[in-house]
């Protein structure tokens, strides 16, 4: 225990000591959470369109009219023939393309039926799938109000339609924020976990410290655990931190409590500081221990269910996300957060993560050798 | 007297490259043991085994009773070791670097207390007691390792190149405190490349390819060598040297 205090000391004076640690650990958590869930945003706006009117009647501009007042689309371009418009879709001035035919107004009118052509610029394939229903659902949506006023004529037949209402639970506004930032939070803390653990014991090896502290007679898990103890804090302090500012900045209050929050994120800060401690007895530099973290943080992030669902993904990809702690956290941070939930209903999480904090360290404390 | 260090054919193999080849030697207990040989003789490499940080490929030593297999941590707790590289850490002060290593070897509050006061006097250090390590000029680093090797009395010291790069002034004081710990009882075990410090040892083995080819207190080395001084000595005998860095 004595050992364990000075190895102790030794770790925090040393942090302290080091303003460029320090601003890592407090200034870039506050940069992140207060510009990404503000860019994190899966809603589409500014579509640029480009509309060819040949009709000009009274309904075709009805129907752009309420395409612009939609808020989603921008009218990039009112062109007169569809190579004109296409033309604009080349120099990637416009995202979507309408184009109302000659016969629109009259079509509707006598006919009962009329055609629309509307073509995607598919590069961006999430803003072409989103302008798409968003522009689909407006037009149908007029649909129903031309159908609305003809309803008085009673030689029309009126036909069934099917409407759907959806109510959006947990989230009923659909906020993104509430969705992403938990999220970016996670990644924040695992970041700020595995890369300062895992840097941390290389740099002695670097420097030639750590054989020093290999002649002594500490033990290596006294060794380990001294490193592993001041960042388990700071960890805890940068999520107290990404926690208000969540209230502070973006007014989110997890439903569900606090506490279970703090209990979950403490053991998952000993699984990904065992991740760093891990890499770093297979690192000899801090370039490969970077390299080595930078590889893992990408498919953590990526595979982790921040910005896309782990659901959609194929089943061998599920897999792989069942070996990743990101995923554990944020499901966590999320059903709290966002459901309420509590500590029973997120226990397996715990004891999954239990497991990969037990594996994690007991690895890196059976691989680091004080003798070669 | 029962030897401190014993070596008997001690080896070291890396893949096919043999570092220390089947080295054989004791230090008796007080002895100042001086390890020569050119850079790539492989002294490092047998330091390392006797301090426990490298497991041997074969042969048998014991340091301070403890075998070099299967007690390394026992040997660890009775030997100091200064490396090649400085090692203390440059972002502490010289009283933080001393209280850490003495803390972790143990020492109570009262000996940390007691033992730093005397190490900062003796080195006159008492201005620098509370600046960073990082900014002493390097022979006050060196010294200061040293006293921080032996902070916690340890059977036996092991040096590495100790005084690489240091002044001749403060090589002659990093002797001084050799031998004040020698006269404390302390085994020093030190590789150096100095031949005037290798004068100073009481005896003196010279490794050239990874094996000792001498071993004897300087005046029956040179008489052996019919040499006037130890240069010569280490010239004759290293010149034949394949190894070279």
């Amino acid at each position: 225990m004595r050992t364990l205090k000075f190895l102790l000391q030794k770790e925090f004076r040393q942090i302290f000591r080091d303003p460029s640690i320090l601003r890592v650990i407090f200034i870039m958590p506050v940069i992140q959470l207060m510009i990404l869930p503000w860019a994190a945003d899966y809603e589409i706006k500014n579509i640029k369109l480009s509309v060819v009117d040949h009709d000009h009647s009274e309904y075709s501009r009805k129907l752009i009219n309420k395409i612009t007042a939609s808020g989603y689309f921008e009218l990039a371009d009112y062109s007169n023939s569809y190579k004109q418009a296409l033309h604009k879709v080349e120099h990637d001035e416009a995202d979507l393309m309408l184009e109302i035919p000659t016969s629109f107004e009259k079509d509707v009118v006598k006919e009962n039926k009329a055609k629309l052509f509307m073509a995607l610029n598919a590069i961006n394939g999430v803003k072409a799938n989103l302008g798409g229903a968003y522009l689909r659902t407006i037009i149908q949506d007029y649909n129903q109000e031309i159908r609305l006023e003809w309803l008085q004529m009673p030689r029309m037949n009126i036909e069934p339609t099917i409407q759907i209402t959806s109510s959006n639970w947990y989230n009923p506004l659909l906020n993104y924020k509430y969705f992403m930032v938990p999220g970016i939070l996670v990644i924040l803390l695992t970041m700020i976990g595995s890369n300062l653990a895992a840097i941390n014991i290389v740099k002695e090896k670097e420097i030639g410290t750590i054989e020093q502290i290999n002649v002594t007679p500490v033990k290596k898990y006294h060794f380990l655990l001294g490193k592993l103890v001041p960042f388990w804090i700071l960890g805890m302090v940068v999520l107290t931190l990404g926690l208000f500012i969540s209230w502070a900045v973006y007014g989110i209050i997890p439903l569900g409590s606090y506490l279970t929050i703090y209990a979950f994120a403490a053991v998952y800060l000993l699984t990904v500081l065992g991740l760093g401690l891990l890499i770093s007895t297979y690192a000899g530099t801090q370039q490969q221990a970077m390299l080595i973290s930078f590889f893992l943080m990408m498919i953590f992030i990526l595979m982790g269910g921040l910005y896309t669902s782990i659901d959609s993904m194929p089943h061998w990809a599920q897999i792989i996300t069942k070996f990743n702690p990101v995923s554990y956290f944020i499901d966590v941070m999320r059903m709290v957060v966002l459901k309420g939930s509590g500590f029973w209903d997120v226990r397996y999480h715990f004891i999954i993560m239990f497991t990969f904090a037990t594996v994690f360290n007991g690895w890196a404390i059976w691989h680091y050798r004080k003798t070669s | 007297m029962q030897a401190v260090i014993k070596a008997d054919k001690l080896s070291k193999h890396f893949g096919h490259f043999t570092a220390v080849n089947e080295i054989s030697f004791e230090v008796a207990p007080g002895e100042i043991f001086g390890f020569l040989g050119a850079n790539g003789a492989g002294k490092t490499t047998a330091m390392r085994m006797l301090c426990g940080l490298s497991i041997p490929t074969s042969g048998t030593a014991t340091v301070a009773g403890f075998d070099v297999y299967k007690q390394t941590e026992e040997i660890k707790k009775n030997i100091g070791y200064m490396s090649q590289k400085f090692s203390l850490y440059e972002d502490l002060t010289v009283l933080e670097n001393i209280r850490f290593y003495g803390g972790i070897y143990g020492l109570s509050d009262r000996d940390l207390q007691q033992k730093s006061e005397t190490l900062i006097t003796r080195l006159n250090l008492q201005n620098e007691a509370k600046k960073l390590v990082g900014s002493l000029p390097l022979g006050w680093k060196q010294k200061l390792s040293f006293s921080v090797a032996v902070l916690h009395e340890p059977k036996i010291v092991f040096l590495d190149e100790p005084t690489g790069g240091v002044d001749p002034v403060t090589r002659r004081q990093f002797w001084d405190l050799i031998y004040e710990v020698a006269d404390r009882g302390i085994t020093v075990f030190v590789t150096t490349h100095y031949m005037d410090e290798a004068e100073y040892c009481n005896r003196v083995s010279i490794m050239v390819d990874g094996s000792i080819e001498a071993l004897d207190t300087p005046p029956k080395l040179k008489q052996q060598f019919s040499a006037n001084s130890m240069d010569e000595v280490f010239y004759e005998l290293a010149r034949g040297a394949k190894r070279s860095e």
